[in-house]
């Protein structure tokens, strides 16, 4: 407990806990809506969706901060994890769909009569969560092992993950992949039984999302507090001198970078039934890079700085998008740049020197 | 030399010396045979060869380019040798090791930069190199026993720490980070130390600090120090290879070397 948080640590993620907890499904589910104090659905999902991309955000802070090592293809994981879930949700629908079929209606529409390979098993929810799981992790753990002891590094690595999700992107753009091409997966009914659009479902998902994002801060820290943590900045900062003494760097990264794509893939699967929609979009190398500098906006080595930056960034995103949508991306670019020149430590990184 | 250093043992119990897996019973704890490295054509090691005994304290000297750091990068795994066999102890080929395991088996690595982990603590440099179960299940999980808590104590005494070793690595002068290495070196429990000019930077008195040190560990440990300081090579040299073009010139005592012709002509220019 004490080598996680200080006392003061623990408040904020108490306070934190009893808001999740307590207050938000109170004010979203018990308070009328005509009430000033009623939290509607748009905040809810908003909140919930930027709560998905905290949890992105550690994982993030855990391979760059921590173990220098900049992944620009952690968008893949987060919608792998996504697309795991999606496939549950269209089997959900059932026949329920435009078609009445049994199909999801995009395969109706391909003219397809049954379900392709990588469907098997889909109606099954414990399937998807292995899914989730194991997608994201053992491609990251594939592709991580070859990058990793060929010693690809910095720059270098950071390139091939833009193009790993800029190849799965076109692959899932083919409507033979069998993800339903550009459309991706929408329209989705329920999950586990329940009506995915009423607010007691979507405060449920809420709560949970909140739940995983606690649990993920508190193991990110456990890990970083760890003496493997410390193997983890040793390698970021000399990783020869590591491998001197004695220490086999490739499993440190590939743990710490399968771990993180893990995270990721939960995150996406939390993700897609609170917002509702699952496309080949989330593939984008530039979704990517903004999961990177909501980190660097945040702080990098600081965990809960990946959470302040996603919330920030997104925050700003949702307002951007709606006040002046042509803007955002320059606005993106504007907060890029000040945070580099002006808090290279980000926003947790100055408040900590501040207070020393 | 300070009250708790390394007791100086001398090297001629080998059966005492010898730990798990290092079989070092013919007194030779390094053999390298007629290595040779190119890089693009060029021949950085040329049939070089070299012994180095248990417990002894090496300095190998030769002017820039004679593959000084070559010969440190074939025997920690960095550079393989496109010829040659390099042998620690009786058994145990290099060539197959990768850096990790050669670490793993007993050779320690002083680089000619010091490289310390500057974002930890003095201490946590030390913990972070000491000798232990370094699979990543096993650290993820461990926790720090009194006695290697000890251990940190003796060596940051040792290399004159103690006081630092809260402090965060970086700030340490360039003496002092020099010296932290070689902290990190022993944590290790090396039988060999490989040093690449470890006295660059340092004081006057750090490098006389440095000499003591040294040769307070010859005996317990086998070491190999590469230095361009003649005055410091001089104070601690019991034996001296000289390497140039990529192979030995000569090898003797500080006397013998400096009347060879060889070397003369070599340092002098012909």
């Amino acid at each position: 407990m004490t080598r996680l948080y200080g006392p003061k640590g623990w408040m904020v993620l108490g306070i934190f806990s009893a808001l999740i907890f307590i207050l938000f499904p109170i004010v979203s589910l018990a308070v009328p809506p005509d009430s000033p104090f009623f939290l509607s659905q748009y905040w809810v999902t908003l909140i919930g969706k930027i709560m998905c991309y905290a949890i992105v955000a550690i994982a993030m802070d855990l391979v760059w901060g921590y173990a220098g090592i900049l992944s620009l293809g952690h968008g893949l994981f987060f919608a792998l994890g996504g697309y795991s879930m999606g496939m549950y949700l269209m089997r959900q629908i059932g026949r329920a769909g435009q078609y009445q079929s049994d199909l999801p209606d995009f395969m109706v529409f391909l003219d397809w009569q049954e379900f392709p390979w990588q469907w098997w098993n889909t109606d099954q929810f414990w399937w998807a969560l292995l899914l989730v799981v194991l997608v994201p992790g053992l491609l990251a753990l594939v592709f991580g092992f070859f990058a990793f002891r060929s010693r690809v590094k910095g720059v270098y690595f950071s390139i091939i993950t833009q193009a790993l999700t800029f190849a799965a992107m076109l692959l899932f753009f083919r409507n033979a992949t069998g993800f339903g091409g550009n459309n991706g997966f929408t329209d989705f009914k329920s999950i586990v039984g329940l009506p995915i659009t009423t607010p007691e479902t979507r405060m449920m998902l809420f709560t949970f999302t909140g739940f995983v994002l606690i649990a993920t801060l508190l193991l990110a820290r456990w890990i970083v507090t760890s003496k493997f943590g410390r193997v983890l900045t040793a390698i970021r900062d000399a990783e020869t001198r590591v491998a001197f003494c004695g220490y086999n760097t490739v499993h440190y990264k590939l743990a710490i970078f399968t771990l993180s794509a893990v995270i990721c893939g939960v995150a996406g699967a939390l993700y897609v039934p609170q917002v509702g929609i699952i496309n080949p979009s989330e593939m984008s190398p530039a979704n990517s890079i903004e999961i990177a500098i909501w980190v660097a906006v945040g702080g990098r080595g600081t965990l809960t700085g990946a959470i302040v930056g996603a919330g920030l960034v997104n925050y700003a995103k949702s307002f951007f998008t709606q006040a002046f949508p042509e803007y955002w991306l320059y606005a993106l670019g504007l907060i890029f740049i000040l945070v580099t020149l002006f808090l290279p430590k980000g926003v947790m990184g100055f408040l900590q020197q501040k207070n020393r | 030399m300070t009250a708790n250093a390394v007791p100086a043992n001398e090297g001629g119990s080998f059966g005492h010396l010898a730990g798990e897996g290092l079989d070092a019973t013919h007194g030779v704890v390094l053999y390298l045979e007629d290595i040779s490295v190119s890089f693009d054509g060029f021949k950085a090691l040329n049939r070089l060869s070299l012994s180095i005994d248990v417990g002894e304290l090496r300095c190998v000297i030769g002017p820039n380019g004679a593959g000084k750091t070559t010969m440190m990068d074939v025997i920690t795994g960095k550079t393989r040798a496109d010829e040659g066999s390099a042998f620690f102890g009786q058994t145990i080929d290099l060539a197959r090791l990768s850096e990790a395991q050669i670490a793993h088996a007993g050779i320690g690595r002083k680089f000619q930069k010091p490289t310390i982990f500057e974002h930890h603590g003095v201490f946590e440099n030390l913990e972070l190199a000491m000798k232990a179960d370094k699979r990543v299940r096993k650290t993820l999980l461990s926790k720090i026993t009194d006695e290697q808590r000890d251990r940190i104590s003796d060596v940051l005494g040792l290399i004159r720490l103690r006081e630092n070793s809260k402090q965060v690595a970086g700030l340490l002068s360039h003496g002092q980070k020099q010296w932290l290495e070689i902290g990190m070196l022993l944590m290790q429990e090396p039988r060999l130390l490989l040093l690449d000019e470890p006295v660059a930077g340092m004081s006057d008195e750090e490098t006389e600090r440095t000499g003591e040190l040294f040769l307070s560990l010859a005996g317990k440990h086998s070491l190999v120090v590469v230095e361009h300081d003649m005055a410091f090579i001089e104070k601690i040299a019991r034996k001296i290879t000289v390497l140039h073009e990529g192979s030995v010139l000569a090898e003797g005592s500080m006397a013998q070397v400096q009347n060879d012709p060889k070397v003369i002509e070599v340092y002098l220019g012909r």
